[in-house]
């Protein structure tokens, strides 16, 4: 009785086994993991959802029923419960349509999370087709037009041969989205698959596959895709690989918490005595409700990619030019700080709003999944 | 404790070893042709050797042994700091790394406290405030930090505060004020992550019942705040606070390329230019060693400041 | 310090609510009751709601209450009724989001509705004291527990350096043992109990006039509950503190109030003294209270629904056979092992129940898993229906599964909250392919039926469930396969009392129609009475006695048992009334006895046996 305490609290192991994905490079990877993995004693997951409500009138379990409706509707009597229950508020059973839009009104009510959204849908279309967005070709040169400061006909001015930096920087999109959607993928596929692998089968199997994300998150990211690039080269495709085994570790170590924390849950259980073999359980118990949080992570994470990409392209480890990512892009204008700062700092703004945009995104998901 | 004690030192000593091998895996096994990889960094041009020439130059480098062969010299050398000649540069790694640490030692230590006192006095503030406006903007602030890339904070401080107001240098290194403006930037991102945490941890341990029990022995706010709430909130975040203190080497890789600072980060952005394999390696390895031992000493943290992992930590 | 003690200090005696026991013509509903003796708190249409999503959610309605010097004052109700909002509007310790709506807080004289942090944490410590619900939880982890009631000694403005000694005594007062070493402690090494115990000495430390204890001890063991209760009692009227209990059993009310609140949804049904409530219940909810209050109904014994002591004619369906489990503690020494069972052996019949009970730690849980095929045992054999399970796995158990199946303790976390409830009572079908998609729809139709919940409710999800509703979905989704035997953890224990009562008539009323057995795992006497053909009762791993349950409930041999037993709330008060009167005992228990039972009533009211308990920890 007495270590009740020492269960749910964060206890220190290996250097890997801190709170997974943080680290300086992944910012963005802040808001979810490493909380619920470092949360205080006695709140674990459970204790986030608690609002003051619920406290207010909680004994154990029934603060739960408290959430789903106003304090008080869930401790009726119950048998006038049922019958009142069927003619008011509940009313009809919602359709396959109902619950996807009761699923989203919540999020459509926040105008910033429609404003991020938004933000990166604009991004994301613009780098796949930068010509509806811009008439300047990239790479279209106009001396009379020389470091142009932003203005409505160049939206982001113009650099020192006189392209013009907006289409420049949406057709640096492309590459960028290419490298961070390439190196999500992976990482979403591989982490997944060791994370489920691991949390699902247990035994040896998840003490070998964890010791090797310890190791693994005991390098620091932007080290670990250092040495991939030395290994592989300079371009986009080692990059994307260097990212990927980046955000691998992390992603498998949040899945793996997830599926455990599933697999625990006394409806697995049910199913289980039930007769219900290991694979119903994983595909019709263990996936659909470990989703969530490892849905919000690989948002997390499509940040964390943007940064580390623009970051390894300022470092000069990108595609050679003409050939531009947001990085490099940045990078070159460097050179003109002095006399026209915007060539480095509007695109560095850009990034930096994408991050918060997608970063923003994943908070409100994460919120509105509680 | 003693037994605890030792089990942690050798989980971080295997840690450290399995580090080794990755990257030993990664830099040597991966390349399709490792030779020409690191011949070609040394700056000599395969196709226009000799086969003796070749043979001479492989036999330099220790490159025509076993890959196992290859390996445990690696290792036993690293355990002696011995890693090898640099191939871009005619000297060894080790003399490289030493000459470059101490610039970068300086700008974290200058940048560490910033970063803790700038966290957790944001997230302290954010809490304690009432005035909802307030609160709201502080809340909201540690966000804009993780978002925006270093790099771009940098650019942005080198032009608000050496172009535009000539207060600090933009780069170089010379003084104090030299310091300001990287060590500013370095210690932005860790401040913001830290303040996400502790305001979140805050707002929990606010939440959790044993407050109660504290305001209702009619302890004031501020009281109960630095009493009660501080050290629980605070535990989570030392976690965070470790691997932001092992990132030191990572950091200062962007950081030291946009002030042009001659550090550890520098010489790391060089080696990869140059696909210097041994050099790469050896900053790898210390980054990895750093995060390790910082991270050993929190985990012993714990187990001075919470009675509950201390209590674990004795039972073994 | 001997305040004002108008309500006299034995509450035991009959005449402890003579002098408040107003007449029955009073409307105690509408107005508050106001006692002898200084008014320490007064609420006057109080009403609280919460801020949720730009709606204010009401809590509490027009409430109206009234708390004396050196009064004890039982606030009873299920959860949703407002009973912790209206503590914590007294204590100014509403969460931000809640709003006082309408109505006064008057605390000594003072209005302090709506007043600053500043002004109420004067109140709080010297003025009103608070014993929170969950000891687990209520003390701050990393403080030793000395610095903790120290803080609440030197608010007092005692001199520093008498304060180790104060704090040594409040924690002795608290019936705290080797209280010096217990100060340098931290929480994590104590026990449940005695950290309760170091809240009731911080609350004491203060001083107060009131101390307000909410659910003071709902997470801990019946027999630690009532130990501490008591304490507790006799502590505040020996200083003449005056005790507000919030607290969901109308048998701890009854046991120690001098008055009882009832409330519900927000509101106050009826106050008065205990007798007047508990004889002379004006609202039918009240008396709904009553009569699912095990000991409330029935005279202040716990009376077993099967009566027969004959052992049964059908066949064993499930036979331990001397299990034992051992388990390995964590390293820290050679080779060392906590026994959780030793020797365990019991029969399930055909069509019966068997009920296991025992508090937390006795081993019950293990023993039910083990018997599911969960966990094997270490020792001993399990037997089902003849073939013996020991040790089988899960492929091998598959086939026998359909004949025996389980319901959890917790409703919130045994269903799927992506499942809509038809998919949950189909999924054992589905799992086993019984049937085929039509026949197995009419199957979860005709299983909706049984346990009493319209078939309409088969497309919802859990979440638009109570939490009596969901374990109606959970037996449902157990009885789906025709199973022989029906493992039952705990079922009740989640649940409100009268939801409690519905479950439990719910099981029997299946039991005989289906003719299915029961394993019924519980901490409750009084549950397990309801249910039971046998008992038998574990501690520390081993079965103390066990026997048919119209014996070992009535006629306990051993003193655990009978410990059990006395710790069922309500008996204080139904023995008072025995004693004082001659009201025939079925009086106490007035309107329909909802647990259906045909049992006799009135079994020899037991004598309060529980003054002896000793109270240290």
């Amino acid at each position: 009785m007495s270590d009740n305490a020492t269960t749910t609290h964060v206890t220190p192991t290996t250097a890997g086994t801190l709170a997974a994905p943080a680290r300086p490079h992944d910012g963005a990877a802040l808001t979810a993991p490493p909380l619920v993995a470092a949360s205080p004693p006695g709140q674990g997951r459970g204790g986030v959802l608690a609002t003051p409500v619920q406290r207010a009138e909680s004994t154990g379990a029934d603060a739960r029923a408290a959430a789903a409706g106003p304090p008080g509707a869930a401790a009726e009597i119950e048998a006038a419960e049922i019958s009142e229950a069927d003619t008011h508020a509940l009313g009809e059973v919602p359709g396959w349509w109902g619950r996807l839009a009761a699923t989203w009104r919540p999020l459509l009510r926040r105008p910033g999370f429609v404003l991020a959204v938004l933000f990166v849908l604009f991004v994301i279309v613009s780098g796949l087709a930068p010509s509806l967005f811009t008439s300047y070709s990239p790479s279209d040169t106009s001396p009379a037009d020389k470091l142009k400061g932003p203005s409505f006909t160049h939206l982001f001015g113009t650099d020192e041969l006189g392209r013009d930096l907006f289409s420049r920087m949406l057709h640096g999109s492309t590459l960028t989205i290419k490298v961070t959607g390439g190196s999500v993928l992976i990482a979403i596929v591989a982490g997944l698959a060791l994370g489920i692998v691991s949390g699902f089968f247990g035994g040896w199997i998840d003490v070998l596959l964890m010791r090797v994300v310890d190791v693994l998150l005991a390098i620091p990211i932007l080290m670990m895709a250092l040495t991939i690039i030395t290994a592989l080269g300079f371009g986009l495709v080692p990059m994307a690989i260097a990212v990927a085994v980046g955000i691998t570790p992390g992603f498998a170590r949040t899945t793996r918490a997830e599926v455990l924390r599933v697999r625990s849950q006394p409806y697995v259980e049910a199913a289980r005595t039930g007769g219900a073999s290991w694979g119903r359980v994983l595909w019709r118990h263990i996936l659909p409700n470990s989703w969530g949080p490892v849905g919000v992570l690989a948002v997390l994470d499509f940040g964390t990619a943007v940064l580390l990409v623009s970051t390894l392209s300022f470092l000069g480890f990108g595609a050679p030019p003409p050939a531009a990512e947001w990085g490099s892009l940045i990078s070159h204008g460097r050179n003109f700080l002095i006399t026209s700062p915007w060539l480095s700092l509007l695109p560095g703004l850009f990034v930096g709003l994408v991050v918060f945009s997608l970063n923003h995104v994943a908070r409100t998901l994460e919120e509105v999944d509680r | 404790m003693p037994r605890y004690l030792a089990g942690r030192l050798a989980q971080a000593l295997a840690v450290l070893w399995a580090a080794y091998t990755v990257v030993f895996v990664i830099l040597h096994v991966l390349p399709s042709d490792p030779i020409t990889l690191q011949l070609s960094a040394g700056g000599a041009d395969i196709s226009q050797l000799t086969p003796t020439q070749l043979h001479i130059l492989k036999d330099r480098y220790g490159l025509d042994d076993p890959i196992l062969t290859q390996y445990f010299h690696g290792l036993w050398n690293a355990l002696h700091l011995d890693f090898g000649m640099s191939l871009t540069q005619n000297v060894t790694v080790g003399s490289l790394i030493t000459d470059k640490v101490g610039s970068t030692l300086e700008l974290t230590l200058v940048a560490l406290p910033l970063m803790v006192i700038g966290g957790i006095g944001l997230a302290y503030l954010a809490s304690y405030v009432q005035w909802r406006p307030a609160r709201t903007l502080l809340a909201r602030l540690p966000a804009v930090g993780v978002s925006l890339p270093q790099f771009f904070v940098g650019l942005l401080l080198i032009q608000a505060f050496s172009f535009s107001l000539h207060w600090f240098p933009a780069t170089g290194e010379d003084g104090w004020r030299s310091l300001v403006l990287p060590a500013v930037t370095m210690s932005l991102l860790g401040a913001a992550m830290l303040a996400q945490l502790l305001i979140r941890s805050f707002a929990d341990t606010w939440r959790e019942p044993h407050i109660a029990t504290a305001r209702a022995k009619g302890l004031s706010r501020g009281t109960v705040q630095l009493r009660h709430v501080l050290r629980n909130a605070s535990l989570p975040a030392l976690t965070l606070l470790g691997i932001l203190l092992g990132y030191t080497v990572t950091n200062a890789v962007v950081v030291e390329s946009v002030f042009s600072r001659d550090g550890l980060g520098q010489l790391a952005q060089r080696a990869v230019l140059g696909q210097d394999v041994p050099l790469v390696q050896a900053i790898v390895l210390i980054a990895a060693a750093g995060f390790v031992v910082v991270n050993l000493l929190v985990d012993l943290l714990y187990t001075l400041l919470d009675p509950r992992v201390a209590a674990a930590a004795r039972a073994g | 310090m001997t305040g004002p003690n108008a309500t006299g200090p034995n509450a035991t005696g009959p005449n402890a609510t003579g002098p408040n026991a107003t007449g029955p013509d009073n409307d105690v509903s509408a107005s508050a009751v106001r006692p002898p003796g200084e008014t320490l708190v007064e609420l006057a249409g109080l009403s609280v709601g919460y801020r949720q999503h730009g709606r204010l959610v009401p809590a509490v309605d027009d409430l109206s209450l009234v708390v004396a010097a050196g009064e004890t004052v039982a606030v009873v109700g299920e959860s949703g009724s407002g009973k912790t909002t209206a503590a914590n509007a007294i204590l100014g310790l509403l969460p931000s989001n809640g709003v006082v709506t309408a109505g006064r807080i008057t605390l000594a004289g003072n209005d302090v509705t709506g007043a600053s942090d500043r002004v109420l944490r004067q109140l709080r410590g010297p003025f009103v004291g608070l014993v929170p619900q969950d000891p687990m939880v209520g003390l701050n982890p990393t403080m030793r527990i000395g610095a903790q009631v120290g803080e609440a000694v030197r608010r007092r403005g005692v001199d520093r350096r008498l304060v180790p000694a104060e704090v040594r005594e409040a924690l002795e007062r608290a019936g705290v043992d080797q209280p010096a070493m217990r100060a340098r402690q931290y929480p994590n090494e104590l026990s449940g109990g005695l950290r309760q115990r170091v809240l009731i000495a911080i609350a004491l430390a203060g001083h107060p006039r009131l101390i307000v204890a909410d659910e003071p001890t709902s997470a801990l063991d019946v027999t630690v509950q009532r130990r501490i209760l008591d304490h507790l009692a006799s502590l505040v009227r020996e200083s003449g503190t005056a005790l507000l209990i919030i607290t969901h059993d109308l048998g701890v009310a009854a046991d120690r109030a001098d008055r009882v609140v009832v409330m519900r949804r927000g509101r106050i049904v009826e106050q008065g003294g205990p007798r007047e409530i508990l004889l002379h219940p004006r609202e039918d909810y009240t008396r709904h209270l009553i009569s699912v209050a095990p000991a409330l109904s029935h005279a202040g014994g716990v009376v077993p629904r099967h009566t027969t002591t004959a052992t049964p004619v059908s066949a064993p369906l499930l036979r331990l056979d001397g299990v034992g489990k051992d388990f390995r503690l964590p390293r820290g020494g050679e080779s060392r092992t906590f026994t959780a069972l030793d020797d365990v052996s019991l029969t399930v019949h055909a069509g019966q129940t068997l009920g296991l009970v025992g508090e937390s730690g006795s081993g019950k849980t293990t023993a039910l898993r083990i018997a599911m095929g969960l966990e094997p045992p270490t020792r001993g054999r399990v037997w089902l229906d003849g073939t013996d399970i020991t040790g089988a796995s899960w492929s091998t158990l598959r086939p026998l599964r359909r004949r025996f199946q389980l319901v959890h303790q917790n409703p919130y976390s045994s269903l799927d909250p992506h499942f809509t409830v038809g998919q949950s009572i189909a999924e054992p079908l589905v799992s086993f392919r019984v049937g085929d998609r039509a026949s197995r729809a009419a199957r979860v139709r005709e299983l909706l039926d049984q346990v009493a919940l319209p078939v309409s409710y088969a497309d919802r999800r859990p979440a638009e469930l109570s939490g009596g509703q969901r374990q109606r979905v959970a037996i449902a989704r157990a009885l789906a396969l025709s199973p022989e035997l029906v493992f039952l953890d705990e079922p009740v224990s989640a649940l409100d009392v009268s939801v409690q009562d519905q479950i439990l008539t719910l099981l029997a009323r299946l039991q005989d129609e289906l003719g299915v057995g029961y394993l019924f795992v519980s901490h409750d006497l009084a549950v397990v009475a309801a249910l039971a053909h046998q008992v038998a009762v574990l501690r520390n791993g081993r079965i103390v006695e066990s026997g048919p349950a119209a014996t070992v409930l009535t006629a306990p041999a051993q003193a655990h048992t009978r410990e059990l037993l006395d710790a069922v709330p309500g008996q204080r008060f139904a023995a008072d009334l025995a004693g004082a009167t001659v009201r025939p005992p079925g009086e106490t228990a007035p309107g329909p006895d909802a647990a259906g039972s045909g049992a006799a009533v009135g079994p020899s009211l037991k004598s309060e046996s529980g003054a002896a308990v000793g109270l240290k920890g």
